[in-house]
């Protein structure tokens, strides 16, 4: 199904149609964790593409020497490579940025993002495609992430990007940098891009009705729907 | 039979792959961190002792001590970085004492995972900085005599009392256990004559 996608199309299904926090609900604890800042969920989806466009471009080279058997720790192997060097080089370049994801930089080696686009593309489709791909789903993640952390930081912080955006009479609501906030923003999004896509499909429904009802009228024949 | 052998040669290629290359990043990256970790303990040491222009470090047992010297060479006392937990995780501090243990000079959080807005005021809130009864300003000049001690919604009357973050009590509280508990060891070390014989050797 996916080589008939236009290269194009592999692209750009990530960001939207298959978004990995939106749709696919994939990878959901740094995304809850490390978004109380936008600069952070930045930070976070740079990393987390990085290791997921490297790691699916060797996947998809060494694809035919993996034996089946053994492919889940090879996959595993080569993304705990790639994160640990991302967390070297923060460490070394970005000590502060590194201090405040703590963790979750080493915890994306098991982000199902990674493995899963490992499983289901990388190690089925050509070296090309799976670039796309990759960096079509890490444009995803950072696109998400940026926008739940810059939610979240505007109305905890009344700041996006260490920007102060609010007045100072607001007093920051602190229940959305916590855990809760996480979970109450990521439904609202969701509900949100939900009610897009639903009201998306509503109007090419209606269009495909108007436009059945037009070649119908054409003959003389109404039909009521 | 033949599977099992291509399974090995597999793993262990990519696993001698990895290893070369992260050794080859490790390289590059180590210095740079020790380099970091070094210059936030000093900037620590300073900012706790202001008046120190240099320190030692001291390995012991169980606490790492930095004496700290003023211009003359004289020791005006100990920066220790004290560990111990808070209300959800580790909280560790740089603490600054004068050289006979009995007044706090300054104290700077290091790392701390409190709740955001409520524990996290043992660190943030720059907004009070000047304020002398900013959570860490407070320690400044306690006596650690018999020992720190908490009051709570009332400015402190005790020359060796901090009053309590309102709505983190629990943090407050465990930061000054923790200066507790390691200026216990101290004295301890003090008492058997470990911490000045090894200051005195610079």
């Amino acid at each position: 199904m996916s080589s008939k996608l236009s290269l194009y199309k592999e692209f750009t299904k990530g960001i939207w149609e298959q978004n990995t926090t939106f749709k696919q609900i994939l990878g959901m604890c740094p995304v809850l964790a490390v978004t109380v800042s936008a600069i952070n969920g930045l930070a976070m989806a740079l990393a987390t593409t990085f290791v997921l466009v490297f790691s699916s471009i060797i996947v998809a080279i060494v694809k035919k020497l993996i034996p089946d058997q053994v492919r889940i720790a090879a996959y595993i192997l080569i993304i705990a490579t790639f994160v640990t060097i991302v967390d070297m080089v923060m460490k070394a370049s970005y000590p502060d940025l590194s201090k405040s994801l703590g963790p979750y930089i080493p915890l994306i080696v098991v982000n199902c993002v990674i493995l899963g686009r490992q499983e289901a593309f990388a190690s089925k489709n050509t070296v090309f495609r799976s670039f796309l791909d990759a960096v079509g789903m890490g444009a995803g993640v950072l696109f998400s992430l940026i926008l739940l952390g810059a939610v979240r930081e505007l109305f905890g912080s009344g700041t996006i990007f260490g920007i102060q955006l609010l007045p100072d009479f607001y007093e920051p609501m602190l229940v959305m940098i916590l855990p809760a906030g996480a979970f109450i923003t990521l439904g609202l999004m969701m509900g949100l891009f939900n009610q897009i896509a639903l009201s998306n499909k509503e109007k090419q429904r209606k269009k495909t009705i108007e436009k059945y009802l037009s070649t119908k009228n054409s003959i003389n024949d109404p039909v009521g729907v | 039979m033949r599977t099992i052998i291509r399974m090995l040669a597999v793993l262990t290629i990519i696993g001698v792959i990895s290893g070369g290359l992260l050794s080859q990043i490790s390289i590059w990256s180590k210095p740079k961190i020790a380099a970091h970790r070094e210059l936030e303990t000093k900037n620590a040491i300073f900012q706790v002792l202001p008046e120190g222009k240099s320190f030692t470090k001291m390995e012991t047992a169980n606490l790492e001590v930095y004496s700290v010297f003023d211009d003359s060479g004289k020791l005006i006392g100990y920066a220790v970085p004290f560990e111990g937990n808070g209300f959800q995780g580790k909280i560790r501090m740089m603490a600054g004492l004068t050289s006979d243990l009995d007044k706090v000079t300054g104290l700077q959080v290091l790392e701390q995972v409190e709740t955001p807005g409520l524990g996290t005021k043992i660190v943030e809130d720059p907004s009070q900085k000047e304020d002398p009864y900013w959570f860490p300003n407070q320690f400044k000049e306690v006596e650690t005599q018999p020992m720190i001690g908490v009051v709570k919604n009332q400015k402190p009357v005790n020359k060796y009392d901090i009053q309590a973050i309102t709505g983190a009590t629990i943090s407050s509280k465990a930061v000054v256990q923790i200066m507790n508990q390691g200026i216990q060891v101290l004295r301890k070390m003090d008492a058997e004559g470990k911490l000045n014989n090894a200051g005195g050797e610079k």
